[in-house]
């Protein structure tokens, strides 16, 4: 059982749901991501998603797009995301998901690249714009290392498409809350509760949210229907806001702590994570 | 020479051989298939094809005439050279093929707005035009470098009542409007269609992008016949995306005898990130952008390179993935021509001809000039995909000799 399944496991058994945080490696700086990450576990992070920096970053919003540039100039690479996830592994059982887009991991290799994050300690990846159709080698070379395959599921696919999506995936099934990009909005999407009821329906693997979600009121308002929520815009925007400064470890953490806040509900009553 | 079985590609999962398909998020992955239910309908239903081909003649200026060149054929003392005058479309360009088109599809899901990405402002103009026709609400997406010099372009985009976005991410061109308009299009899917101006992105664009433009060779190819007799030896189209290039390649690509040169943006040099020949510079492997998998312009760790071209048409890190297949079996020929080349181009057709070029199509017609006087007894056919009128200020800039 790798990191991602124990963490559900272990969240079962109390009382809170996973909180997902998300970071950009490389911003501010390479040298300065795994301090961050383990600032964001200090404050409740339960599994990190280490966003690899995209010069066309097509699924992200503004703060998002800003983050991957300032780490690109920042001089960061796959390979250098590889070095900050052996930094995280040698003090921390944080899971690691790395978050990607294809085209730097077809570059890189599939073969290369499962085989490099997992010596490094990663427990799985996402890759943004690879759909499952397409995923044949992808997942051939991830499944011979035990590594998590993460795929998304949308309002837009079908009950058929997400038993699809959710066959192809192992540790979480990530849900896209609402349309268009990420970053931080006003209120939840309408759409984000009713996408987690069908998606309940089509798979039992733990399910996760993420898109838009910024705010403890938006985590409590998902959290009875998901093992786990993901924030991505909220931390980059505190990331970009702190930068240089010596206090951004601590601002994170204490995002962390708020956001994991929302999360602390009994587990559902209804469910097929039993 | 050897004949390729195209008629059967893509496949029903939108791949040419290895490229093609679709890389998309999850949310898109609904409406594209929406979308390519919706197409290959309508390519079957004669009700379609023939409102479309009503559009084409009334509307657009079908069929362009195929015209022989004979002072600049006389005067470079080899090849006869051919033009393919897409340029005497409505719009100025051969963009008008694939929109009206898809404003015919529009139309049938029920869509009331679309959305478009543009370089050169051309594929812009057809969509703000086609918007106008049909009524529907239209927004485009560009480079805010690209409407600095297209700004005529910009201009005519809001005359037509579109809203024009600027792009300021990136390098301000081609590709950041794709991505920006990608971005939007996952929003608004529902009440929106992403009016997508070339043979590339996800499936099912680059198909019907190609199958919309395919008129360009179809009357090509019977027009030789009627006029000249028989096949052009060699085609030549510029290929930034590959829509105009695909739209005249295609009907031909069943004979043999027909040699075919794709013509990209050689732009200042051969350093990545000094031309965008994503199949004959520095730095084109392949790889997934925008959608599709194809050849695209990167550096060693997979980022998308920044590119260059004095034609904003051309300037693009990725092309189609047909192209990338045709490279590959070695059907198509693919080279570059420089800046200064297609500027020069500009004026040999302009002073043996009459006729000025977009910069785009320039390239073209410098290949075709560099190659007739060794090619004497050959029939060149160019296809000259757009007018030059939207290029003056480029022309004045890089031609002070006539100010």
């Amino acid at each position: 059982m790798n990191r991602i399944d124990q963490t559900f496991a272990r969240l079962r058994e109390g009382d809170s749901r996973a909180l997902i945080a998300y970071l950009t490696a490389g911003d501010p700086h390479p040298d300065r991501t795994a301090e961050l990450a383990l600032a964001l576990e200090r404050g409740g992070a339960d599994i990190l998603e280490l966003g690899v920096p995209f010069s066309d970053p097509m699924a992200d919003g503004p703060v998002i797009q800003k983050a991957s540039e300032r780490a690109l100039r920042a001089g960061t690479t796959l390979e250098k995301v590889i070095e900050i996830i052996r930094e995280i592994r040698r003090s921390s059982e944080l899971p690691v998901v790395v978050f990607s887009y294809l085209n730097p991991v077809l570059r890189y290799g599939f073969e290369a690249f499962a085989a490099k994050i997992a010596e490094a300690g990663a427990d799985g990846a996402l890759l943004t714009d690879l759909n499952i159709e397409a995923a044949e080698e992808y997942l051939e070379a991830m499944r011979a290392r035990d590594l998590a395959t993460v795929f998304l599921g949308a309002q837009t696919s079908t009950d058929e498409r997400l038993r699809q999506v959710a066959q192809a995936s192992t540790g979480f099934l990530y849900l896209v809350s609402t349309a268009g990009v990420t970053g931080m909005r006003e209120t939840i999407s309408d759409a984000a509760i009713p996408l987690l009821e069908r998606a309940r329906k089509a798979t039992d693997l733990p399910l996760a949210i993420g898109f838009g979600l910024s705010r403890r009121e938006h985590i409590e308002a998902v959290a009875p229907y998901a093992e786990g929520a993901i924030v991505g815009s909220a931390i980059m925007r505190v990331v970009e806001q702190y930068g240089e400064s010596p206090e951004l470890g601590a601002k994170l953490e204490e995002l962390a702590r708020e956001l994991k806040s929302g999360l602390k509900v009994p587990q559902p009553a209804t469910g097929g994570v039993a | 020479m050897h004949v390729i079985e195209n008629a059967t590609l893509p496949d029903s999962l939108g791949r040419f051989g290895p490229y093609g398909g679709r890389y998309v998020p999850e949310i898109l992955v609904a409406p594209l298939e929406q979308i390519e239910q919706v197409y290959f309908e309508a390519r079957q239903d004669p009700a379609f094809q023939a409102e479309l081909e009503e559009l084409n003649r009334q509307y657009a200026g079908r069929p362009t005439p195929l015209y022989h060149c004979k002072r600049l054929s006389e005067h470079l003392g080899g090849a006869q050279i051919y033009l393919k005058r897409e340029d005497l479309l409505h719009t100025g360009a051969h963009k008008i093929n694939h929109c009206l088109g898809q404003a015919l599809l529009v139309k049938r899901m029920g869509k009331k707005r679309i959305i478009a990405e543009t370089g050169a402002g051309q594929h812009g103009v057809a969509s703000a035009t086609v918007a106008a026709l049909f009524g529907f609400e239209c927004t485009v997406y560009m480079g805010e470098e690209d409407m600095r010099r297209q700004e005529l372009n910009v201009f005519r985009m809001r005359l037509l009542g579109a809203r024009v976005e600027a792009v300021k991410t990136g390098s301000r061109t081609l590709k950041d409007a794709v991505t920006q308009a990608m971005r939007e299009w996952t929003a608004n899917f529902e009440t929106t269609h992403y009016l997508l101006g070339s043979a590339l992105g996800p499936h099912p664009f680059p198909v019907m992008v190609r199958d919309f433009q395919s008129v360009i060779g179809t009357e090509a190819r019977a027009q030789f016949g009627e006029r000249e007799g028989g096949l052009p030896d060699v085609l030549f189209a510029c290929v930034g995306g590959g829509s105009n290039s695909l739209g005249l390649f295609h009907p031909f690509l069943d004979a043999e005898s027909v040699r075919m040169v794709g013509v990209e943006a050689g732009g200042r040099g051969d350093a990545l990130g000094e031309h965008a020949a994503r199949f004959s510079g520095e730095g084109g492997a392949p790889g997934v952008l925008h959608g599709t998998r194809s050849y695209v312009l990167q550096d060693e760790a997979g980022q998308i390179a920044l590119t260059h071209s004095v034609s904003a048409g051309l300037d693009y890190a990725s092309v189609g993935p047909e192209h990338a297949y045709l490279r590959d079996q070695g059907r198509v020929e693919y080279t570059a021509c420089q800046d200064a080349d297609a500027l020069a181009a500009v004026r040999t057709l302009a002073r043996y001809e009459g006729i000025i070029p977009a910069l785009e199509s320039a390239h073209a017609v410098a290949e075709a000039i560099r190659r007739a006087p060794s090619a004497p007894g050959q029939r060149f056919l160019v296809n000259l995909s757009g007018r030059g009128d939207k290029d003056i200020g480029i022309f004045r800039e890089n031609m002070p000799d006539l100010d």
